[in-house]
């Protein structure tokens, strides 16, 4: 009998908060769009959009922020502690970023041990998290303009605000693109998200 | 007949029921990318969201500090000109007569006579240039002058300790806040507008402004005040917008 050889990729506690951070991103995206739509910033509309009208989609962008939010601090309080982070995505070497990124277009990127980030991984995910506390931030601005005052004075204020929302909400879709297209690409890195684990590359 | 005419017509309607059939298809792609719609419209969806909403009234209601003020702006900052907005058309603007007008009281209060505009504008009066916030995301700034609220509510002897002002106004609006907004010392019982009287499109004769509120929360055409304990609910919070909306 042939034995597998398996190695452990990611933590239960990575693997939940994912999925969860999965659900809460779509919907605050999507009734985010919504939200857009009523007093958009640019000369466009996004065609779909969660929530059906304004009310509707604040309704869900309110309702999924604590999801979000909650999600956030249990993965990023776990991040730093159990030093997963640390592990995980650090040192980040801005070299060795471009040289990944540049073999990932030329579609000959290493990944073949899933329990080791390469570098332009390290640097994606490290950058969805950044680009997601600045959503939060710039949302807790837009939201309580007044009680969070002090925070609005480092975004630009309330017009500001709007436009760093936008753009943090731009790169987390143009991240997460970028993520589901290269889990396409190398389609073993999927059930690992569930599992944990992996077979060891031979 | 007919069936000469289908036979006749066979290869252009199997075109026509392939296109069908993909353009269903297109739909269904559409429908679960759309599904928040649906998704939207469910029973069990709506509970779960609207309760949501209603926690969200209690974590804004804790996050509210009554102290802090809303920044104020030099008059140069003022937005020009001051958008108009409402549930209506700028053409359907409800013109009030002021002479005859008489701001009504009620509720909780100790003294429930009616207020002529003279007696309103003998009150002492203050002046804010802020931001208004409107929920579609815009926002605008101008310059309110008026009494201050939690002046009036003292005047009419109002029970500062019930839990809601409601507003019924002209235009058929109504919306309601909660009382430590209502004695917030920037909530102003407007009657000017950048130094003229209250135009009718602003809301003559009255309007209410609120700094940590969204737009939508600050009535106009104001013609009746009322303190109550039970929620009054509002127009578009009835429609789903967030009760408290608090900045």
């Amino acid at each position: 009998m042939e034995r597998t050889d398996w190695i452990k990729v990611h933590p239960l506690v990575v693997r939940i908060t994912h999925w969860i951070n999965v659900v809460a991103v779509l919907i605050m995206v999507t009734s985010g769009w919504q939200i857009y739509n009523a007093s958009p910033l640019f000369n466009f509309a996004f065609p779909f959009a969660l929530g059906g009208w304004l009310a509707g989609a604040l309704q869900w962008h309110f309702a999924a922020m604590w999801l979000l939010a909650g999600n956030g601090i249990v993965y990023v309080g776990y991040g730093v502690a159990s030093g997963h982070f640390r592990r995980k995505l650090l040192p980040i070497a801005p070299l060795a970023v471009l040289r990944d990124v540049r073999e990932a277009f030329r579609g000959r990127l290493a990944h073949d041990d899933l329990s080791k980030y390469n570098a332009a991984q390290r640097a994606a995910y490290l950058a969805l998290i950044v680009a997601l506390a600045v959503l939060v931030a710039s949302g807790l601005v837009l939201w309580k303009p007044v009680q969070f005052h002090w925070l609005g004075s480092l975004l630009g204020d309330y017009e500001g605000a709007r436009y760093v929302h936008f753009f943090a909400m731009a790169a987390v879709v143009f991240i997460v693109l970028v993520h589901v297209a290269m889990v396409i690409l190398v389609p073993r890195t999927f059930p690992s998200m569930f599992s944990g684990r992996a077979r060891r590359a031979s | 007949m007919n069936k000469k005419f289908l036979i006749h017509r066979a290869p252009e309607v199997a075109r026509l029921e392939r296109r069908l059939f993909l353009k269903r298809g297109l739909s269904l792609g559409a429908l679960a990318m759309l599904s928040g719609c649906n998704l939207t419209d469910q029973e069990s969806v709506q509970r779960v969201l609207w309760a949501m909403s209603r926690w969200n009234d209690r974590a804004q209601d804790w996050l509210f500090d009554p102290k802090r003020l809303a920044q104020e702006f030099p008059e140069s900052a003022i937005t020009q000109p001051f958008p108009f907005n409402a549930f209506y058309a700028e053409d359907e603007v409800v013109e009030v007569d002021g002479g005859r007008f008489k701001l009504e009281v009620g509720g909780l209060v100790q003294n429930k006579k009616s207020w002529t505009l003279p007696q309103l504008y003998a009150l002492p009066q203050v002046s804010q240039v802020t931001r208004h916030i409107c929920v579609e995301g815009w926002s605008a700034i101008g310059k309110w002058s008026g009494v201050r609220f939690s002046e009036f509510l003292q005047r009419i002897g109002a029970d500062l300790t019930a839990k809601y002002v409601g507003f019924k106004c002209a235009d058929k609006y109504y919306t309601s806040i909660d009382m430590p907004t209502a004695l917030h010392p920037q909530t102003q019982l407007s009657f000017r507008y950048a130094d003229e009287l209250l135009p009718a499109k602003y809301g003559f004769p009255m309007k209410l402004r609120i700094p940590t509120k969204l737009g939508f929360k600050n009535p106009k055409h104001i013609a009746a005040i009322f303190v109550t304990n039970q929620n009054p609910g509002g127009y578009w919070e009835d429609q789903g917008y967030n009760w408290f909306s608090g900045s």
